[in-house]
């Protein structure tokens, strides 16, 4: 099972026929793993990893670290997820260290991120306090490093 | 200055590795992709090139003793105990430039003129070029597809005659992937038993076997450990091609005569690949099993595609080569490379540059990542099918 998880991680458009022939399951097999990991929502989604700065398209993307005041019964959880339900937000988790949550989420402008999180965020009774860090640049993201080219060095063929 | 009469006979005539052609001719063209090359794809474990790092930071950039760092000849000893289950001690062992200067060492060790030295081929192309040159003579024994490329006790019955002084055992096998079982090793062992012939034991794909079956070392058998040299380094299983490392083992007259000629010939093996050796002995069982789950992956959907393109291919067991026939191609090995090369611009080796039983066979690495693979394996398919359409 790990092993298809692992598969897929990698690249979520390989074909069940390929992930059969390289464990050595059937296809059949392969196809309801997969399906049992979609319905039990240990696979949650299939995405693209795309290299925004190469395309024309405005986007911004920035870090914010939350403190906020955890209530008796839910501890975080009730802001967390509240937090979680705006668009703009990518990513929420809760952190160990100086700070709560720590979210990701992507804009169309600096202005854009800053205004939501004067206007929507911090006005939240839960929030006491934002900080805001803008990425200026992707190196590496989910494993895959961004502008590097490969190239084989082996020589000895 | 006449240089063919300079250059010593042995030399001239020593057989070139047949390998090279094709990629010498490939290096030169642009898009061309190689499924050619015979060395992992990963960077040594980091632990290991730390390892190296430290040492130098450290100043350790003095000789060895000519057998190698006690510290990493201790390791060797645990590693093969623990791994292969063969028991050897530091006087027992030698550390060398990679496996290739080990093999040299066994066989000049061993090999005097006119001595002969059975290979069973198709099989890592240095052992013959090596014998010739000690003056040796190779036996080549053909080891045939119906029996996946082992070698059985029949075929070697009719290759020892009086004259043998040394076996080549070169598996896990380049270029085929056999593997020997230990069924297929009891009765070569039990024929062996009352010769005074050695066995060069050629174990640096030993920790690359696939499925359930592992590698058992021909040491390990009754009666064997005297009359073998198991050769074996940190190329393959660590992924440290570059920092030439290996060792042999084996009756300690022999590796005492292969230190002597170690210590005129070399010296020492590089000192701070030994460092970097002892950490990867200690610390990287693990990284060796990440690496192998991932060469197995390539094999499975590699031997699948292969197949499925009517190269049929049997289940290479060990290594990172699959070895198809291409004989429903109706071309030669050679033919089909060169076509291969010239109109896909896809680079694989001709199976017989390992011994002329490689005829009819090609030699794919899947030390490559699965899209490498999945773009030529295309240009392969597109190629068979101009050949068939023609």
């Amino acid at each position: 099972m790990e092993k298809i998880l692992k598969i897929l991680e990698s690249n979520a458009r390989i074909s069940v026929e390929e992930i059969a022939a390289m464990t050595g399951l059937s296809m059949q097999e392969i196809a309801q793993r997969i399906d049992a990991c979609e319905q039990a929502n240990v696979i949650t989604g299939y995405r693209t990893l795309v290299n925004w700065e190469k395309t024309k398209v405005e986007h911004v993307q920035a870090l914010i670290e939350l403190r906020v005041s955890p209530k008796r019964d839910c501890g975080f959880d009730e802001i967390a997820a509240r937090i979680a339900r705006f668009d703009e937000v990518d990513s929420v988790m809760l952190m160990s260290g100086g700070y709560d949550l720590s979210l990701m989420m992507t804009g169309k402008s600096f202005q854009d991120i800053a205004l939501f999180v004067a206007r929507r965020l911090s006005p939240l009774d839960d929030v006491l306090s934002t900080a805001t860090h803008f990425v200026l640049r992707t190196y590496k993201k989910d494993g895959v490093l961004f502008n590097a080219e490969h190239t084989d060095e082996r020589e000895l063929q | 200055m006449d240089y063919t009469n300079i250059i010593s006979r042995g030399a001239q005539e020593m057989r070139p590795s047949g390998i090279r052609k094709f990629f010498d001719i490939a290096a030169e063209m642009k898009d061309c992709i190689s499924l050619g090359v015979g060395e992992p794809d990963f960077k040594t474990p980091w632990a290991v090139r730390d390892a190296g790092i430290r040492s130098l930071e450290k100043g350790s950039t003095w000789y060895t003793s000519n057998s190698g760092l006690l510290e990493l000849r201790q390791e060797i000893c645990r590693y093969l105990s623990r791994r292969m289950g063969l028991a050897y001690q530091e006087k027992e062992t030698l550390i060398t430039v990679g496996g290739s200067e080990a093999i040299d060492m066994c066989i000049r060790a061993l090999v005097n003129p006119g001595d002969e030295v059975v290979i069973p081929e198709p099989c890592f192309v240095c052992y013959y070029p090596i014998t010739t040159l000690t003056g040796g003579v190779p036996v080549p024994v053909p080891l045939r597809a119906e029996n996946g490329f082992r070698l059985t006790v029949e075929e070697l019955e009719k290759a020892v005659t009086p004259k043998t002084k040394l076996i080549i055992f070169p598996f896990p096998c380049n270029p085929t992937g056999a593997v020997m079982r230990q069924e297929d090793l009891e009765p070569i062992a039990r024929f062996l038993q009352d010769k005074d012939i050695m066995v060069l034991s050629d174990e640096i794909y030993a920790e690359l076997t696939y499925g359930s079956r592992r590698h058992v070392s021909i040491a390990g058998l009754p009666g064997m450990k005297e009359r073998t040299i198991v050769v074996n380094g940190f190329s393959k299983a660590y992924a440290m091609t570059g920092w030439r490392l290996g060792y042999a083992c084996g009756p300690e007259p022999i590796i005492k005569v292969m230190t002597k000629i170690h210590q005129s010939a070399i010296m020492c093996a590089p000192t701070t690949s030994q460092y970097a050796a002892v950490t990867a002995l200690q610390k990287c069982d693990e990284d060796i099993e990440n690496m192998r789950d991932e060469y197995d992956m390539r094999r499975r959907w590699l031997v699948s595609r292969l197949n499925q393109l009517g190269l049929t291919c049997f289940e290479p067991e060990g290594a990172f080569y699959a070895f198809p026939s291409i004989q429903s191609t109706g071309l030669s090995s050679e033919e089909f490379c060169e076509k291969l090369l010239f109109s896909k611009k896809v680079a694989v080796v001709p199976g017989n540059a390992f011994g002329d039983s490689g005829e009819g066979h090609v030699r794919i690495s899947y030390s490559y990542s699965i899209a490498h693979l999945k773009e030529a394996l295309h240009r392969i398919e597109e190629f068979l099918q101009e050949l068939q359409s023609r």
